[in-house]
């Protein structure tokens, strides 16, 4: 059932996505610079998440006019954030041809109850996901590709590690258990059984799983990279530093070269100031992220 | 045998597992170094502009230029792309190993994705097996045009998907996401050959 022909095609571009890496970008500059320095695909927004974080208001999917100016300047995907529940926002962006539609907890959510029902869409959908439970909700809801949520706009791995982390560790914990263990797993991972006996055979998620939130280095790429991502988001990372072009093309080689540490020394050098950052842990809980979603 | 696949960025994995089920060594090649040894090469799919960068940037061009002077290259969409001799929509540079024109995107966005059947010419189902064929197009390319040192063994809709020039093979498709083998196949058996 999660498996059909229009399913494939969803988690087939994902698969073209893997050893790459998914640049924010806010206008068609941004989308130019990401595109010459390797990305392979963007994702449009109006504001980046530091920014989102910093000037508060309700954070909404971009302006029309700014998604198709970057779909008109680059070849390579365009991916585009819609609010976690707002169908609707989905919709107008499917109509738009955007290539991948972000379920993001970046914005403002509009349902506190409900995400989309992505599976009627034609247009795949990346969901963000802290756990294996949230991660197999998202997919029997029809997401193609998931990302752990780390925290967005924190130029701090902290949040991205610690959710590959659990997701790889919860995966492996399942792979070892009874055919009747897995029905009381599901019950407590609240998914379906179905994706969770997936997952105890095969050890891994149906779909890609990559990685976002906090990405600002390229050494914080490898990292996640190592942990099991696919492939990464960076968001605010890139346009948020000193030296964009040359930041965004470091993480791009980190990327591919994640296993190979001189060509991590050599993408790490001469890089200019990475974005400031934030302690996560000093975050009052109403200003986190992640925790948007359920 | 012992096959590359590039593995800058795309979906080399799996025409590694395509590779491995055929009872072929899949080796991911990242540097040029990489190549030493390998009896053929598969450039996956993936984002072309990116690969191209790594190919420019990091000494691949020259050494997959050479590589494919001496054994097979098989290239699935951005790979086809990546092997053309002229490449629009944008224009872009490539190995030119292919004597194909080929656009870009040129069946629209994702939502323009499709599978399709195929209907293998009859030199197709003589050289590997007969019988429909499962062709996934994600963001594809077209080939515009086919030169006269080129041939072509796969049409959809009239448009050549799988063209042959010489030991090397270009697909506009992705083999590697079915569990059809017959195109890994016949590159195998081009790759075997000394």
């Amino acid at each position: 059932m999660y498996l059909d022909d229009g399913f494939r095609l969803k988690a087939g571009l994902a698969e073209m996505l893997k050893g790459g890496v998914i640049m924010d970008v806010t206008n068609a500059e941004q989308a130019e610079i990401a595109e010459r320095a390797g990305a392979c695909a963007v994702m449009a927004l109006e504001r980046v998440p530091a920014d989102i974080r910093k000037e508060g208001g309700v954070a909404r999917m971009a302006a029309i006019a700014k998604i198709r100016e970057i779909q008109k300047r680059v070849s390579i995907p365009v991916m585009a954030k819609a609010r976690i529940g707002h169908f609707m926002e989905a919709r107008i962006l499917e109509a738009l041809k955007v290539d991948y539609i972000d379920e993001s907890e970046v914005l403002t959510p509009a349902d506190e109850e409900h995400h989309i029902d992505k599976r009627p869409f034609t247009v795949p959908f990346v969901c963000g996901a802290r756990n294996l439970g949230e991660a197999l909700r998202r997919i029997a809801e029809g997401a193609a590709l998931i990302r752990t949520k780390g925290e967005a706009g924190s130029g701090n791995i902290v949040e991205a590690v610690r959710h590959m982390r659990t997701i790889q560790r919860e995966m492996k914990q399942l792979t070892v258990l009874g055919k009747e263990e897995l029905v009381a797993e599901s019950k407590k991972l609240q998914a379906p059984l179905e994706l969770v006996e997936y997952v105890a055979e095969h050890g891994k998620l149906p779909v890609p799983n990559f990685s976002a939130g906090g990405i600002a280095t390229p050494a914080d790429a490898a990292l996640v990279m190592q942990l099991g991502a696919e492939a990464v988001f960076v968001g605010s990372g890139i346009f948020k530093s000193e030296d964009p072009d040359r930041r965004a093309r470091a993480i791009v080689k980190a990327a591919t070269h994640y296993n190979d540490a001189q060509k991590l020394l050599e993408a790490s050098e001469e890089l200019g100031e990475a974005m400031r950052g934030l302690d996560v842990a000093k975050l009052e809980p109403s200003e986190l992220l992640q925790t948007r979603g359920w | 045998m012992k096959i590359g696949v590039l593995a800058v960025q795309g979906d080399f994995e799996a025409h590694g597992r395509a590779l491995e089920r055929l009872g072929a060594v899949a080796v991911y090649v990242r540097v040029p170094a990489d190549l030493d040894g390998l009896d053929g090469l598969v450039i996956p799919g993936g984002e072309s502009t990116t690969m191209l960068k790594f190919l420019e940037n990091e000494g691949l061009f020259g050494a997959i230029s050479n590589f494919a002077a001496r054994r097979p290259l098989l290239g699935t969409c951005a790979g086809a792309i990546l092997m053309a001799t002229v490449v629009c929509r944008p224009a872009q540079r490539s190995l030119e190993l292919m004597d194909i024109a080929i656009e870009r995107n040129a069946y629209g966005r994702q939502v323009d994705s499709r599978i399709a059947t195929l209907s293998p010419s009859s030199e197709f189902a003589e050289r590997t097996a007969a019988g429909p064929l499962e062709a996934v197009f994600i963001r594809a390319p077209i080939i515009r045009r086919v030169g006269a040192r080129a041939r072509v063994l796969l049409e959809y809709h009239g448009d050549p998907v799988l063209v042959e020039q010489g030991p090397h093979l270009a697909v506009t498709f992705h083999p590697e996401l079915t569990t059809d083998a017959r195109v890994h196949g016949l590159f195998l058996e081009k790759a075997s050959a000394k």
